[in-house]
């Protein structure tokens, strides 16, 4: 070994074989070119252009004043406004350009002045190897020998495994913590707020809808009777969102035990995708298909909104309805199968 | 000579019906022109001269593919009962007459003028009762944005994206970009649910309803986004696109310069 391990340790030398790591070290392989010739930098050889250079990085620096300069100008000169959003475009934009070449220009600056007019000497410095020297090695070895002696840690064998179980049984209290990190879902996946004569009301503002009101080609966005008071209205409305079309009832193709659950013509369906519970509204009235924008998973509301495109892969569920006394829609029940995304109970 | 004709026939016991008859219809023959001047695109009040010209230029223009009365063939459907809606909003932006089948008809430069646009307007209304044209109250921008920003998230953002930027839907059909776009037409588009757009009628979205909508589609347009340039509104696929290409590649540029030697 030379001296000191400062040398580069190639892969031929076949004393020094693991430094390849896994690599093949092939028998003709390039040799290092080592370090390129150096080059005299412009700047060093005429004084014209290291004056150039100066003024250059100057440049860039008083640039730099200058785009702070334009920020705190900006700042005042574009002043914010609570009635109109619109002033937060020029602020923001003038203001952020501004700082921007305040500091951009320092960066340059400084990295040129570097480049240019500092000293260009190029050192060059050898890699450690990463294997201690054999002396090291064995030192290492008598001190862990050492502590073993001094703690008894080997011979005193009821310490050592009192604090092998102490140390199994340390992390047993995180796990149990674990499971407070959310409240068990229990069913709530499976069921939505919509119940028996729940009446189907317009999204957002909570309006019973009459069957009359929905026409032929008509779209109406749907939330249960009574969303808007629940207590949780988000969560409540992510599982209980539907929505109601009305078509010629003799296109429905209706499977024999969902025959009553549209109302000459109009259907309901879940609007959260199965696939992974995105909003599926794009309703296309010639065709019936019902589209979702996330990713394009296509479903035929004319025949149970079954898939015909895209990854989802379960129909979108329908929710059975009807009509109460006064004309308004209302739900026969609950939906009779989750809504949205599957899930590993389901 | 005329002058003294008038002379004589003043005496003529004929003259009083005839003068109290130049008047009423001068008077109400005014007041009817200002009148229509003023709410001319209500329901019902198309003459009967429009009627007759709408139907002249229907069997010109539309009839090879509606049917010579209206009623529909196999390139076209019935516009029996689409009312004169329907007509403005297809006529009006040149959507209609179709150029070439395809996915879905194009807006093009309009082929009638709105004269004409109206004749057909109130021949297809004269069918049978449908949508009209809507009054100029519920087009005003002056509705409640907040609420109808509301509201066209809820209904119309799904295919038209957020701010009526438009999408895309399936099998090469869109929806198309809302800006720009006349607010008589929106308003007609929400009643008539033009060819793959659904329907909203009035007891959806009400003409409140529809003009706050209107009214924050207009503000929208108006004014730019507080986030600067939209990159047309599209989301990640235009910004993204933006990121790659320019801020990496100046990224990149400034890497290169970083470890390139000074000359």
């Amino acid at each position: 070994m030379s001296s000191k391990g400062k040398d580069l340790v190639t892969g031929h030398d076949a004393e020094h074989e693991y430094e390849a790591g896994l690599a093949v070290v092939a028998p003709d392989a390039i040799k290092d070119p080592g370090l390129e010739p150096h080059r005299v930098r412009m700047t060093d050889k005429s004084e014209k252009h290291a004056k150039n250079a100066e003024r250059q990085v100057t440049a860039m620096f008083l640039t730099s004043i200058l785009g702070s300069a334009f920020a705190l100008w900006a700042y005042f000169a574009f002043p914010l406004s609570e009635t109109d959003l619109g002033t937060v475009r020029s602020n923001t934009l003038f203001l952020g350009l501004g700082i921007t070449l305040g500091l951009f220009g320092i960066g340059v600056g400084a990295v040129h002045w570097a480049k240019t007019l500092m000293p260009d000497a190029e050192v060059s410095e050898a890699r450690h190897q990463t294997r201690g020297s054999e002396e090291t090695r064995a030192r290492a070895i008598e001190i862990i020998d050492l502590a073993n002696q001094e703690s008894g840690f080997s011979r005193r064998k009821l310490i050592r495994r009192t604090l092998y179980g102490a140390l199994a049984f340390f992390p047993l209290p995180g796990i149990i913590i674990f499971g407070d990190l959310g409240p068990n879902p229990a069913d709530s996946l499976k069921h939505t707020m919509w119940r028996k004569g729940t009446r189907l009301t317009r999204d957002p503002y909570g309006t019973p809808i009459k069957a009359t009101d929905v026409t032929l080609g008509s779209v109406f966005h749907v939330i249960p009777e009574g969303l808007n008071e629940s207590e949780h209205k988000l969560e409540e409305k992510a599982k209980a969102a539907v929505l109601l079309v009305r078509v010629e009832p003799e296109i429905l193709k209706e499977s024999d035990e969902r025959k009553g659950w549209s109302y000459d013509g109009i259907v309901a369906y879940s609007k959260i995708c199965t696939h992974v519970g995105c909003p599926v509204a794009l309703y296309e009235q010639h065709t019936h298909h019902l589209l979702c924008p996330c990713h394009q998973s296509t479903f035929d509301l004319t025949n149970a909104c079954a898939v015909v495109f895209g990854p989802a892969s379960r129909p979108l569920p329908q929710l059975p309805i009807t009509v109460d006394a006064e004309g308004y829609l209302v739900a026969q029940s609950d939906f009779t199968e989750p809504v949205g995304p599957s899930f590993w109970e389901r | 000579m005329f002058k003294r004709k008038i002379n004589n026939a003043r005496r003529n016991p004929f003259a009083a019906i005839l003068v109290i008859a130049a008047g009423l219809l001068v008077a109400g023959g005014g007041y009817a022109g200002a009148t229509a001047a003023v709410s001319h695109s209500t329901a019902g009040a198309y003459t009967a001269d429009q009627v007759t010209e709408g139907s002249k230029l229907f069997l010109a223009n539309c009839a090879s593919c509606h049917g010579k009365n209206a009623e529909g063939t196999n390139y076209g459907p019935s516009l029996i009962g689409v009312g004169a809606a329907s007509v403005d909003f297809q006529v009006g932006t040149g959507r209609m007459p179709g150029q070439a089948s395809g996915p879905q008809l194009m807006k093009k430069p309009v082929q009638f003028t709105p004269e004409q646009t109206e004749a057909l307007a109130a021949y297809v209304s004269s069918l049978a009762p449908g949508p009209s044209v809507p009054d100029e109250k519920w087009t005003a921008t002056t509705g409640n944005t907040t609420r109808g920003g509301e509201l066209f998230r809820i209904n119309c953002a799904m295919c038209h994206n957020a701010v009526g930027a438009g999408g895309a839907l399936t099998e090469g059909k869109f929806a198309p970009v809302l800006k720009g776009v006349e607010a008589k037409h929106i308003y007609e588009a929400m009643v008539t649910g033009p060819q793959n757009m659904p329907v909203f009628n009035d007891a959806n979205l009400t003409p409140q309803d529809k003009k706050d909508i209107i009214s924050y589609l207009k503000y929208m347009e108006a004014n730019p986004s507080a986030g600067g340039e939209e990159l047309g509104s599209l989301g990640p696929v235009a910004e993204g696109l933006f990121l790659w290409l320019f801020v990496l590649g100046g990224i990149v540029a400034i890497t290169i310069w970083l470890g390139a030697k000074s000359n």
